[in-house]
């Protein structure tokens, strides 16, 4: 048994609410502390271990690739694997283009949906939007890739394209669509980024104090203009957060884009054209590979796609962070 | 400008602004709805006993089933779960306890969040090179791997998350009887937070029971049975690929029945999962 001394049973009688690190050095740490510390903190470790792990296994297979090729790759928009040109233009290209379209239409109805899910909607609507909204976060991205290729692709091509061809025009929407498209990347892509969009702005509004609404509603601000005053405007940072945190999956994400983009590498700011994107080559080429630097290519890309999110993600969640924290001490 | 065009204005921007938030939901509505629409309708034609019993066969010889995808992907998620659930649970249970202040804590912490953002396509790649290339062929341990790598920070951090919630006083009650604290951890703490992981663990399951794209090069694909965890291995989402990509009708429609009974495991883990715990939805997603 543990014998317990006089000073411990006082420290936590007097202050409960002591956090244990404080009075601590009271208690006596045992073997089977010393042991269970070890065995959960080596299993803490093993998360670091694996970060490094992912790291070098993209770093050592892509050094034949950036042996025989070097600095060219990052900037050659040729792709012929038989001839051994290898260049990441068009996938890199393809990933912003279809990235970049998503977020467009994502960030004004994840915004407005997650602002109507805390500021507007009456106690009784939440739920079941809020319901929506995991539903979406749950499809697996194959199920939105198939429901791409037989039903979005077919309504795109016969309504949308023809519509967006008239309307914009110019460069961006000429009239060469099979439906497979950047364009039909990013509707698919928006559609799928959206609960992260939701989810976090919804946590970055709810982090504001109702205070700074009070008190907006008793200057006799309109419910919009109490949004614009008291909400929108001291979460931005977070906003950001939201939106880069959503930016980041859409650049990751594979199955949905690869079935409905086209995967033809090339640049082209024709939006209905097919294209390609980082993730979707990997997807199709990596089984086929053949030849090192064919393999090391893909790496390569792979390697810079995780550079890519991971610069992303870490801006996101400092700002994110940094919003949340502002308003625990107002 | 204080007039009445001015108090027009703004009642009317207001109830303009208000109905574009609430249409916004609506429009977001309408993919979800189009998608589960087709899923069950198309997906129904195949439904039938003999999909859940049979193996594929060759285009145009009916009566194919997805028996050994199924199968598959149970398979993988065992396989993961072995992988990524010591590691997520201890790690998130090492975070919550001893990891307040220090810089190592901090530091796992954060690669934790970074690692729950590398694509999945990449996991795929990491798993192919250090178990698919030593081991010379595709197999179920490598698949399940890449899907375990991504369990991990999600069930590290929700572990933590949820150890956190539990009331200090708890532990109080615990060290006052003398109980070392490794005990109290053990069973006290974990086992009063016991739903709320399990929950977590559950919901990380549903997600990685989804990917495909880590399995493309790692578990690949069979047309058969599988009789060992070191052979290639049929699963859900990678048959539901190949034949969706694939130029035949019957494949396709196939392929939608296969999307159907995923859609319906990970919803029902979903759901189930949030039953177990209905407190904790801030903290689990």
């Amino acid at each position: 048994m543990n014998a317990l001394n006089e000073q411990e049973v006082d420290g936590g009688a007097v202050k409960p609410a002591l956090p244990f690190f404080l009075f601590g050095k009271f208690k006596e740490v045992g073997f089977g502390d010393k042991l269970f510390r070890g065995i959960t903190g080596f299993f803490a470790f093993l998360i670091l271990v694996l970060a490094l792990m992912t790291f070098l296994a993209l770093w050592v297979n892509s050094g034949p690739c950036f042996k025989a090729i070097g600095w060219k790759f990052l900037i050659s928009s040729e792709w012929d694997p038989i001839q051994q040109k290898f260049g990441a233009v068009p996938f890199v290209y393809g990933t912003l283009v279809s990235s970049f379209l998503a977020l467009l239409i994502a960030t004004p109805l994840g915004l407005g949906i997650s602002l109507f899910l805390t500021e507007l909607a009456p106690l009784n609507l939440r739920t079941p939007v809020a319901f929506i909204v995991d539903i979406l976060a749950a499809i697996p991205s194959v199920v939105y890739g198939l429901w791409g290729m037989f039903v979005l692709a077919p309504i795109m091509q016969a309504y949308v394209d023809p519509v967006m061809v008239k309307v914009i025009g110019g460069p961006f929407f000429v009239t060469t669509s099979i439906g497979l498209s950047f364009f039909t990347a990013g509707v698919i892509l928006s559609i799928m980024i959206l609960p992260t969009i939701i989810v976090i702005s919804r946590e970055v509004f709810e982090a504001v104090p109702n205070v700074y609404r009070e008190s907006a509603k008793a200057l006799g601000a309109t419910d919009w203009e109490t949004i614009q005053l008291s909400v929108l405007k001291p979460s931005k940072p977070g906003v950001v957060g939201a939106v880069m945190l959503g930016l980041g999956r859409a650049l990751g994400e594979t199955m949905a884009v690869t079935m409905v983009i086209g995967n033809m590498a090339q640049v082209t700011p024709n939006l209905l054209a097919p294209g390609h994107s980082m993730a979707s080559v990997i997807a199709n080429e990596f089984t086929e590979a053949t030849g090192d630097v064919y393999l090391a290519a893909l790496s390569e890309i792979g390697l810079l796609l995780m550079v890519i999110t991971l610069v992303l993600n870490i801006a996101a969640h400092l700002l994110v962070w940094f919003t949340t924290r502002n308003y625990g001490r107002a | 400008m204080f007039g009445i065009n001015y108090q027009t204005r703004r009642s009317f921007t207001n109830k303009l602004m208000v109905f574009l938030c609430g249409l916004a939901a609506v429009i977001a509505f309408i993919p979800l709805m189009s998608l589960l629409i087709y899923v069950v309708s198309q997906g129904f034609q195949q439904f039938r006993p003999a999909f859940f019993v049979n193996l594929p066969e060759p285009v145009g010889v009916p009566g194919g089933g997805m028996a050994n995808a199924i199968l598959g992907t149970l398979t993988l998620m065992v396989i993961a779960s072995v992988v990524g659930l010591p590691v997520g649970i201890f790690a998130g249970v090492y975070l919550a306890e001893f990891g307040k202040k220090s810089k190592f804590a901090w530091t796992v912490r954060f690669v934790a969040d970074v690692l729950s953002g590398v694509p999945s396509i990449v996991t795929g790649i990491v798993a192919y090179t250090v178990i698919v290339k030593p081991m010379g062929n595709f197999s179920a341990l490598a698949g399940g791997c890449a899907l375990g790598f991504m369990m991990i920070p999600i069930v590290t951090r929700t572990t933590e998350e949820l150890v956190k919630l539990i009331p200090h006083s708890l532990r109080e009650a615990s060290w006052a009887l003398g109980i070392p604290e490794w005990k109290t951890i053990l069973s006290i703490v974990i086992r009063t937070a016991k739903n709320g992981i399990l929950t977590g663990v559950l919901l990380s399951i549903a997600r990685v029971a989804g990917e495909t794209a880590p399995l493309l090069f790692t578990s690949f694909n069979n047309q058969f049975w599988p009789r060992s965890i070191n052979e290639p291995t049929a699963s859900l989402t990678v048959q539901v690929y190949t034949y969706a990509i694939s130029p035949f009708d019957d494949w396709r429609q196939q392929a939608w029945t296969g999307a159907l009974v995923l859609l319906l495991i990970v919803l029902a883990v979903n759901v189930f999962a949030k039953m177990f715990f209905k407190t904790g939805r801030g903290v689990l997603r």
